[in-house]
């Protein structure tokens, strides 16, 4: 409080004077709300429009044209999306994205939770334990990725060395070469580096609970499992949904995890719609094709943001 | 009794637990330091231990930082990261303070838009957006990251600063102006010093957003003097032959450090940007 009212001393002293100043009719102008607010507007929504707006069109577009780098376009209707419902890989991307995106989340807001409820007991050096349980999260994905590449390589990754080390396997799995094993491997590294948002959010979260509430549930006999499931729980779950849709859209949306950890592969096997909407574009030079991959999810971000400004409306 | 219990209740329902999540968290950066230290010769031995060192070496530092562009990277990822980061705080909140404070037609209607923006993947607009650069010859050039990036930044920057705009009172404003201040006046004298903390949330997580970008820069920048840290690391140090895991985990390591370092410095401003928009909904 002290801090506004120093503001508030400091901009007297910087008003020369205390009397009105008239500004001329141009500035009186534009001391109309309306007439200031659309000023300050103009630039930043100019600028939106041009790199987000129009690019976003002109996908659009682009999804009806069969279109190759550097050539012309011709349109094709909906032939893209006629072809991409006949290709068995764009199905398997669909299928990959919707395990990776539904195991990844589950996976991230219960151990997020679980994070969380630990970190919400006091000991020292707490602030430093946040700090490092951030960091997978803050560290470039793409550099912590390539980390990952080598933790699971087949023959000197660590995980199959501490395998061999220890005795438990004489030869540990191929971690990123089976179908079944790359996507169990591409969903724990997601996991990984996903968690302490859930974990921090949450935290965030627990500790708007006013301490009354627990008090009075204990007064009325809750025990610990009582109070978590009729106090915690209850009041957390406005943060854990914003969290999980926000973390929907990211990994449904992700790219670069996949493209560094398996390039899609082997055989296709790990690709999700957005490498392959970037395979198809960037790889075969198919723009139009890749185009089409890329707005097929935008019903899926359709329906989320639905449900979240729905959510936030009746909050 | 009681203090055995609350002891062992300490224990298994707090040591335990925390550190098995700071095991998780950071063995990935413990081996990536492990690897980066040592000899090929130690590296590649199937019977040394994986996790210590026995001959520490500086032989993959040395060799990155002389056979690679990395420094260049570096250079180029921070100036890439300052200039997103001052455009993306510009503009963000010019967009930011009329929603936040203004009453005009149409508000409630922009508010909106901005936060569908900010949901709007690049997923969705990066094949358009290579067409759209290649045709304003900006390809191989850093000025395509630099007007790019601002688009991911932008929307999440007003959300953010809309929030610490609505908690300065409107009184000190109406005051100030009838002082005989004018809006600028009282914008920029006034209500923008108090929210410092907010632009400082906003700028810290621009700014490592920035540092973090992958796809833009994978798209626009081929060229070795152009590129940025991430896109240098996995387009020229991941070679076909084995003998390149050293190297490599010098190159993470090193490219992590900056973000980590700035990161610690402003953690508290990260932590409440990361969290605002979950908690303040």
């Amino acid at each position: 409080m002290s801090k506004v009212l120093e503001a508030s001393r400091a901009g007297a002293l910087a008003a020369p004077a205390r009397r009105p100043i008239r500004f001329g009719r141009l500035g009186a102008f534009m001391e109309r709300e309306s007439v200031f607010s659309w000023l300050m507007l103009t630039p930043p929504l100019l600028f939106l429009l041009a790199f987000l707006g129009y690019p976003f069109i002109y996908g659009v577009y682009l999804s009806f044209f069969h279109k190759e780098v550097a050539r012309a376009a011709s349109f094709v209707g909906f032939g893209n999306f006629v072809k991409l419902y006949d290709d068995p890989i764009f199905w398997q991307a669909v299928r990959n994205t919707i395990i990776f995106t539904g195991v990844a989340t589950i996976l991230k807001a219960s151990g997020g939770l679980g994070m969380a409820l630990v970190m919400n007991q006091s000991f020292k050096m707490k602030s430093f334990a946040r700090a490092m349980l951030l960091l997978p999260f803050i560290v470039p994905t793409v550099l912590s990725t390539v980390a990952w590449q080598w933790i699971l390589d087949p023959g000197m990754g660590l995980f199959n060395r501490l395998l061999m080390v220890s005795g438990l396997a004489e030869r540990g799995p191929s971690w990123l070469g089976t179908p079944t094993m790359a996507m169990i491997s591409i969903i724990m590294v997601n996991t990984w580096r996903g968690l302490p948002f859930f974990g921090i959010s949450i935290l965030a979260g627990l500790q708007t609970i006013p301490v009354d509430l627990h008090e009075s549930a204990t007064i009325d006999g809750a025990g610990t499992w009582g109070r978590f499931r009729y106090v915690t729980l209850p009041s957390l779950l406005p943060v854990i949904f914003i969290v999980t849709t926000f973390s929907i859209v990211i990994t449904f949306f992700d790219f670069q995890l996949v493209y560094v950890l398996t390039g899609g592969g082997p055989a296709n096997s790990t690709h999700l719609m957005a490498t392959y909407a970037y395979s198809l574009s960037m790889g075969a030079g198919q723009m139009g094709l890749g185009s089409a991959v890329a707005l097929s999810m935008v019903p899926v971000l359709g329906l989320l943001l639905v449900l979240l400004t729905f959510f936030v409306r009746k909050d | 009794m009681v203090g055995e219990l609350t002891w062992r209740k300490r224990l298994l329902g707090l040591w335990l637990p925390l550190v098995g999540f700071l095991v998780v968290a950071l063995f990935p950066f413990t081996w990536m330091a492990a690897t980066s230290l040592k000899t090929n010769a130690e590296l590649y031995d199937p019977k040394a231990m994986p996790l210590s060192i026995r001959h520490p070496s500086l032989v993959h530092y040395i060799d990155l930082l002389k056979e690679t562009n990395f420094l260049l990277w570096v250079a180029n990822t921070m100036l890439v990261a300052v200039i997103a980061t001052g455009i993306s705080l510009l503009l963000g909140s010019m967009l930011a303070y009329p929603l936040a404070r203004m009453r005009f037609r149409g508000a409630a209607l922009l508010a909106i838009t901005v936060a569908i923006t900010y949901l709007i993947p690049q997923t969705l607009l990066f094949v358009p957006m290579a067409d759209l650069i290649g045709r304003m010859k900006l390809g191989n050039t850093l000025t395509a990251v630099m007007l790019t990036y601002p688009t991911l930044l932008v929307p999440f920057i007003a959300w953010l600063l809309m929030g610490y705009f609505k908690t300065v009172p409107k009184e000190l404003e109406e005051q100030a102006m009838i002082d005989g201040a004018s809006r600028w006046r009282a914008m920029t004298r006034i209500i923008l010093p108090l929210c410092l903390p907010g632009f400082l949330s906003a700028g810290i997580f621009a700014f490592t957003l920035s540092q973090n970008e992958f796809l833009y820069a994978l798209l626009f920048l081929s060229k070795s003097s152009v590129r940025t840290v991430p896109i240098g690391v996995v387009g020229e140090l991941i070679r076909g032959d084995a003998f390149y895991w050293g190297q490599l985990m010098a190159g993470a390591l090193l490219g992590s450090i900056p973000v980590a370092l700035i990161y610690s410095f402003f953690v508290k401003y990260y932590v409440a940007g990361l969290t605002a928009g979950a908690v303040k909904g």
